[in-house]
């Protein structure tokens, strides 16, 4: 317990680790939650873009140990096409009809005994290709004479839209110095160590479709997989694993996999199991998007930032998959990052190329966004002569300007930004680290410093993704708004506790948080409370944004958490208080009994007073239910729709970081040394440090990782080069820089207890740190990630950064 | 020598941590699938099938193995210790203990193969270095944690050995 005799904001140890740790946690691949399962592998396009003229299946479906084989012909006739929120006449299916649009979509459906008997039948299936000019490279997609992956669409570009808040023209005629920067952005992705995998079973009459996996979701996917399957929400039945080993985001891009077997699964009359392996993890699920992005940053001489203009271009891939455009807008209406930067342009296109289509990926959006902005903060702070840390601090939103409304709609809850960097600086040892660099540019060494702030948006409006349709779009589509969080907590007859969540954690710790939150309410320890936070999508009590993603488990799902806790603790102290003949303010919840408020020898067990609800309605307060079955659905504070100047608070939280490294690098062998990495984060309450901690480490390692080493990469003819994990270099442990880590938390006002999302952490901002360093050493601002050994030694010598 | 006709299944007895276990395998079953589809010893997970990311690590006669290179009939009589067998007579092991201390895992997915790993590099290395503890770690993949917590809890192993 902490100091202040609260759960909360102590360092308690997960509830989670011990199954982990002795191997007795369930994961999708243990299960088998119904008899009869086959198994399920698909026969993947070696080709990027391509006409399929035909599909013979007879070979492979003759195969002994085959129960059924599927085209995507097959699927297409069964269901409708999976809806997407940008109006394209696009079809997308989960299996390709046609035509192929990236190298590793999938083509064909081996259902059998086993999955080595299904791979063995894939290699029977006999398709007949005609290859089409691959389009691989964004810019060259959006050419006039570009081949079209969607004829109907008549172009690549799927989508186009502008934006212009205060008055970015006026800004930039006035400004003394304008930055202008452009760079290719390279995709990545996380990569969880457990891959995608689901288990489907369709049941007829009335039609009725299970699928047990390790989705993240529901979300507003769990509607458009209803909208493909052509069934009514509750008949389609999604159940999430009891434990999920990793996703960052890229488990919600499974969905359409989902479509797929849960489609088989009814047309095959047999449950279905399919469980993705690396290879196919690695050039058929999801990654962030590279993008090709510009930005102008206007400033007057003493620094201040008067104007941004951004110009965003992002390879979406082959399809456009919802949630995009999101990724994209989740920092819209944040254009202005932690400045108090009022005028600002933003053109945003979509692209489709013969790549994976993309999804969530840790920092959605982030790593992107902040790219732009930092690196021209950085750009800027050169060109005007004015050091890197106090160009920001001239531009900070000040700590007493909050709440503070950004210009482009989002509301910022929290911070200190000054006291932030401050602090960074501090920790970076700063004043003597500029001397160190000044000497070792002198000697003629590499050395550079480079700084970058980031915001975090977390609990997330569902209404941002409307953005991507005009006010008038967005009118007829009629309203789109809020966030919502649930959480139900039970008692059963023995007296013993239950908390679920619905959060469909991948490694967070969310049983750990909500047994603290539920303990302090209760009068319990964390021990004493079961959490379950899976999800059944027709038993639990969920709503549209129930699932994992942009940080909504400490901004949203724990104030439900609380209100929960805290309505279950007002019934127990009205039945305690019956029973000890005072009033229901007189009575406290405390080390596991109901008591009366100073004299602590006046009490009742918890368990007994809780069981009686259940055992005992009559003798329950007048008026009371009985039972304890208490569900809490919250939707946070202001997260209106936008409007019509396309302003939406994105957003419940926004925490702050501030990360500064300083590297050195080897000219004769472009090798990066980072011998400084301060990062200082803002997370609001902190509700556990060892948590927070392990996600701030865990979001550095993926942004680092990011920064330079990993990339998907594809040739110019569409094959994807990082197919498996020889190829797409994860980090590992030699190569993980130190961190130092501090904090300045400001309690978050949009929160009961004060909590900010957090978890992206440096995942945003470690490529465009680790950028502004290298752009420092070398004295030049065309630098682009991932920077490898081959790319920084290109640019040390004068190149392009060509890898 | 011994020919295999494919679709045959072999019977194969292992031990597997202390306790006899028996199942049928094909030529081609990786141990990994045998482990977990044959034997229903689910602890042991499987990363990539490809040998890089170290999750599906186990210990075969005194070594730590990733179970997806070897075939199922490779190890007919062999000893196997699974994370199912670290925690001996239901108590944590002082790793397990000093992971779930320093936090060491998120999802917990790769956990398993990195405990074995671990478990027999501080028998063969008592007192290794941070580098070298990030060296034998490098046989791992972790996507959640960056591996802080587990070079900590690790140290913090090796200090308490005599």
């Amino acid at each position: 317990m902490s100091a202040g005799g609260f759960w909360v904001g102590a360092p308690v140890p997960r509830k989670e680790d011990e199954a982990l740790l002795t191997g007795h946690a369930r994961f999708i691949d243990d299960m088998e939650p119904v008899p009869g399962i086959r198994h399920a592998a698909l026969l993947r396009s070696p080709h990027a873009h391509a006409e399929i003229r035909s599909v013979d299946l007879t070979r492979a479906a003759a195969h002994p140990g085959v129960h059924g084989v599927l085209s995507g012909a097959d699927i297409a006739a069964a269901i409708g096409p999976i809806p997407s929120a940008v109006r394209v006449p696009i079809d997308y299916y989960p299996m390709a009809v046609g035509k192929v649009r990236y190298a590793g979509e999938p083509v064909a459906l081996i259902a059998a005994e086993d999955r080595y008997v299904a791979e063995d039948a894939l290699e029977l299936i006999e398709v007949d290709y005609r290859p089409l000019p691959p389009v691989i490279d964004p810019k060259a997609a959006m050419d006039d004479d570009a081949a079209l992956l969607h004829e109907a669409v008549g172009s690549n570009v799927v989508h186009h839209r502008e934006f212009r808040y205060g008055d970015p023209e006026t800004a930039f005629a006035e400004a003394d110095r304008i930055v202008r920067l452009d760079w290719t952005f390279p995709r990545y992705s996380s990569t969880p160590m457990e891959t995608c995998g689901a288990i489907a079973q369709f049941e007829p009459a009335p039609d009725r479709y299970t699928i047990w996996s390790n989705f993240q979701g529901p979300f507003i996917l769990h509607a458009l997989m209803c909208g493909a399957l052509r069934v009514p929400g509750n008949r389609l039945r999604l159940i999430t694993a009891p434990q999920s080993g990793g996703s960052f985001g890229i488990k919600q891009g499974m969905y359409p996999y989902m479509v797929l077997l849960a489609a088989a699964s009814r047309l095959l009359g047999v449950p279905l199991k399919w469980i993705e392996d690396r290879l196919e993890h690695l050039v058929g699920s999801s990654s962030a998007s590279n993008r090709e992005d510009a930005v102008e940053a206007a400033f007057r001489s003493d620094g201040t930032l008067t104007g941004l203009r951004f110009r965003n271009t992002v390879d979406v891939g082959a399809y456009i998959r919802a949630p995009e455009p999101a990724s994209v807008y989740r920092m819209h209406s944040a254009s202005n990052g932690a400045y108090r930067v009022r005028n600002i342009a933003v053109d945003n296109r979509l692209v489709t190329t013969n790549r994976l289509p993309i999804g969530l990926n840790r920092g959605y959006g982030g790593p992107q966004f902040f790219f732009a902005l930092e690196r021209a903060m950085d750009a800027g702070a050169r060109a005007l002569g004015i050091d890197i840390a106090e160009i920001r601090r001239r531009n900070f939103v000040p700590a007493d300007a909050f709440p503070y409304r950004a210009p482009a709609g989002a509301l910022y809850d929290a911070g200190d930004y000054e006291a932030a960097l401050d602090r960074t600086l501090d920790l970076a040892g700063y004043a003597a680290l500029c001397a160190e660099r000044d000497r070792a540019k002198a000697d003629g060494w590499l050395f550079g410093i480079g700084l970058a702030t980031a915001i975090e948006p977390s609990g997330s409006n569902m209404a941002y993704v409307t953005l991507a349709q005009t006010p008038e779009e967005r009118a007829r589509a009629g309203g789109r708004s809020g966030g919502l969080g649930t959480c139900t907590i039970s008692i059963d007859p023995s007296g013993s506790v239950t908390v679920k969540t619905v959060s469909t954690p991948a490694g967070q710790g969310h049983a750990t948080v909500a047994a603290q939150v539920a303990a302090d309410a209760l009068g319990l320890t964390p021990d004493d409370i079961d959490v379950v936070t899976e999800i059944d999508t027709l038993t639990s009590a969920w709503s549209l944004a129930s699932g994992n993603y942009a940080n909504r488990f400490s901004s949203v799902v724990v104030d439900a958490i609380g209100n929960a806790a805290r309505t279950v603790a007002e019934k127990i102290r009205m039945i305690a208080a019956e029973d000890l003949e005072v009033a229901a303010e007189d009575v406290e919840l405390a080390d596991g009994t109901a008591r009366v408020v100073g004299v602590p020898e006046k009490s009742l067990p918890f368990r007994r007073v809780a069981a009686k609800a259940h055992w005992h309605p009559a003798g329950l307060p007048e008026g009371m239910a009985p039972g304890i079955f208490e569900t809490a659905v919250l939707s946070p504070p202001g997260l209106g729709p936008p409007d019509e100047q396309d302003r939406v608070a994105s957003a419940v939280t926004f925490g702050f970081i501030c990360d500064l490294a300083a590297v050195e690098i080897d000219p004769g062998t472009g090798r990066i040394e980072i011998g400084t990495y301060v990062s200082v984060h803002d997370v609001g309450k902190v509700l556990n440090p060892l948590i927070v901690e392990g996600q701030i480490v865990g979001g550095f390692a993926h942004g680092i990782a990011g920064a330079l080493m990993e990339e998907m990469v594809y040739d110019e003819d569409g094959n994807p080069l990082s197919g498996s994990f020889a190829d797409y270099l994860c980090i590992t442990a030699p190569e993980m820089p130190r961190l130092t880590i501090g904090h300045v938390d400001t309690p978050s006002p949009h929160t009961a207890l004060g909590a900010k999302g957090m978890g992206d952490g440096c995942s945003m901002l470690a490529p465009v740190a680790i950028a502004n360093a290298v752009a420092d050493a070398l004295g030049r601002e065309d630098v682009e990630p991932p920077f490898t050994l081959n790319r920084v030694w290109d640019l040390v010598a004068g190149g392009g950064g060509a890898g | 020598m011994l020919r295999i006709a494919p679709g045959t299944r072999h019977r194969i007895s292992v031990t597997v941590n202390g306790r006899p276990h028996a199942g049928f395998a094909e030529a081609r079953t990786l141990l990994s699938d045998f482990l977990r589809h044959e034997l229903k010893l689910f602890g042991t997970h499987v990363g990539c099938e490809h040998g890089v990311c170290g999750a599906c690590t186990v210990n075969i006669d005194g070594r730590a193995v990733r179970s997806c290179l070897r075939f199922a009939v490779q190890v007919d009589g062999a000893e196997i210790r699974t994370v199912e067998g670290l925690a001996e007579g239901g108590a944590l092991s002082p790793l397990q203990e000093a992971f779930r201390r320093r936090h060491a895992l998120q999802c917990g997915f790769c956990t398993a193969g990195i405990l074995i790993s671990a478990t027999q590099f501080l028998e063969t290395s008592p007192n290794p270095t941070e580098a070298e503890v990030r060296d034998m770690l490098s046989g791992h993949i972790c996507r959640c944690t960056g591996y802080e917590g587990m070079v900590r809890a690790i140290l913090d192993v090796a200090g308490e050995t005599p």
